[in-house]
């Protein structure tokens, strides 16, 4: 077809090959969403809390994180982070840091505008009922902002899966690199990197279709 | 650690300084970014409109399909398959040079998310201001073109503005396929002079004021161009 022969790809290729690095680009996604969304609600937290000494610092960092491209966000990580420790580290561990740390910064924002999207009336009806900042927090606030924002959440994760495989700049295995090696090895690069968009597009497809219905689901019980 | 800034002083080997390089890096950046910016918001902007056809059900799925192919697969793949899959598949991309291969890349990228934010916009329209096109005796092009499309754009400005930066933070994947832009100068400079640091530093800090001065030129097309009594970001907020 076209120049190209897709039938050199198999089930042991795919499994000897593209596997664990899919397996990778799935951990990352769920570290970075899980520990992006708890330093993210942070940040957000510290944005608005009306102390000057809390604002200013989680501004600074939103805003710089999301004004430098990712790839330069896991280049800095990859040459800093072992000039601090004073060892040599993984580019896997590398990206995972790197990308908990970048995710913050965006889903800070999404918190963020869940929090605000909450009346005031249920910040005031915490009060009346003696409960203090913290439990008002958890009990009150941040449920409804989480469940208000959950399919913004979720759409934010499908983009960090797609930007997964920019760990492509320091070399760290995921499931693209699994691909490309595939590609290299049995002399298809064409045919693996377009295996690879086929595999991506249809991961991705079936997730923003999936969230799609989660946001009707819930548009019906708010 | 001590800071070496005088690295950029340097010959790189091939008659200029590190600094010079660095700006032409910064020249292939904007030249990647401002050519896909051209792209992405005319497709974007005919993608977009053509989502919101009640009348043409072909040309909506045509473009839904448009926006969905290029939204769901990542970015660096989207390079490569322009750079290496396309141009196996169709010999006749041999001849295209690098450069545009990743501007094709990047703007349709980018045109997706465009059109998803032009049809928002469309959408978010009161039904009255197609009727009043129609009520004029408009055509539905000349509806889009003098009644809706002016209002849907200013609409959509603030989301445009940050679409526009990351377009520009995105051009970064263009080091893949060795394009000379900022990251792929990082990268090179940072190995052959051992000042990561300062190299990086540099780097940022070129991202960063260009992204900021996009965010500037919008904030500026976006005063030129409110209309009277809408509530515009950045404006005295209430009041006459």
């Amino acid at each position: 077809m076209l120049g190209l022969d897709l039938t050199f790809f198999n089930w042991d290729i795919f499994s000897k090959f593209v596997l664990s690095g899919l397996r990778f680009s799935v951990q990352l996604t769920l570290v970075a969403t899980a520990g992006g969304i708890f330093l993210g609600t942070l940040l957000a937290l510290m944005r608005l809390s009306g102390k000057k000494a809390l604002m200013l610092p989680a501004t600074i960092y939103v805003n710089g994180m999301r004004s430098i491209p990712l790839v330069m966000v896991i280049l800095w990580f990859f040459l800093l982070v072992p000039l601090l420790i004073g060892r040599p580290m993984g580019a896997e561990l590398s990206a995972t840091i790197t990308f908990v740390a970048f995710e913050a910064a965006y889903f800070s924002e999404i918190m963020r505008a869940g929090i605000q999207s909450i009346p005031r009336g249920q910040v005031h009806a915490g009060q009346a009922m003696g409960m203090s900042y913290g439990q008002n927090m958890r009990y009150v606030v941040l449920p409804q902002a989480f469940r208000n924002m959950l399919p913004v959440l979720l759409t934010q994760t499908i983009i960090l899966f797609q930007d997964t495989s920019l760990v492509y700049a320091i070399g760290a295995y995921d499931m693209l690199k699994g691909f490309t090696t595939a590609g290299k090895i049995y002399g298809r690069p064409e045919e693996a990197y377009l295996l690879a968009a086929v595999v991506y597009f249809v991961i991705c497809f079936a997730l923003s279709w999936l969230v799609k219905r989660l946001q009707a689901k819930i548009a019906i019980v708010r | 650690m001590t800071w070496d800034w005088q690295v950029f002083l340097n010959d790189d080997g091939s008659g200029r300084t590190y600094l010079q390089w660095m700006l032409d890096a910064w020249g292939w950046t904007l030249a990647v970014a401002g050519c896909s910016w051209v792209l992405a918001m005319v497709i974007g902007a005919l993608m977009g409109t053509l989502r919101t056809l009640q009348d043409q059900p072909w040309l909506v799925r045509l473009a839904t399909v448009w926006v969905e192919f290029f939204r769901n697969i990542p970015l660096l793949v989207q390079v490569f398959l322009w750079y290496f899959v396309v141009p196996k598949m169709f010999p006749a991309f041999q001849q295209v040079p690098g450069f545009l291969l990743v501007v094709f890349a990047l703007g349709f990228f980018t045109s997706a998310r465009i059109a998803e934010q032009v049809r928002a916009g469309i959408q978010a329209l009161p039904k009255g201001q197609r009727y009043a096109g129609m009520a004029l005796g408009f055509t539905s092009a000349q509806t889009y073109r003098y009644v809706i499309l002016p209002m849907a754009f200013r609409i959509i400005l603030p989301p445009l503005t940050s679409e526009s930066m990351n377009l520009l933070k995105n051009s970064s994947v263009a080091f893949a396929v060795s394009i000379a832009e900022l990251t792929m100068f990082a990268m090179q400079a940072q190995e052959e002079t051992s000042r990561g640091v300062e190299v990086y530093l540099a780097v940022t800090a070129l991202y960063a004021l260009s992204a900021f001065a996009v965010n500037r030129v919008f904030a500026l097309i976006e005063k030129k161009t409110q209309i009277p009594g809408y509530i515009v970001a950045g404006g005295t907020g209430g009041g006459h």
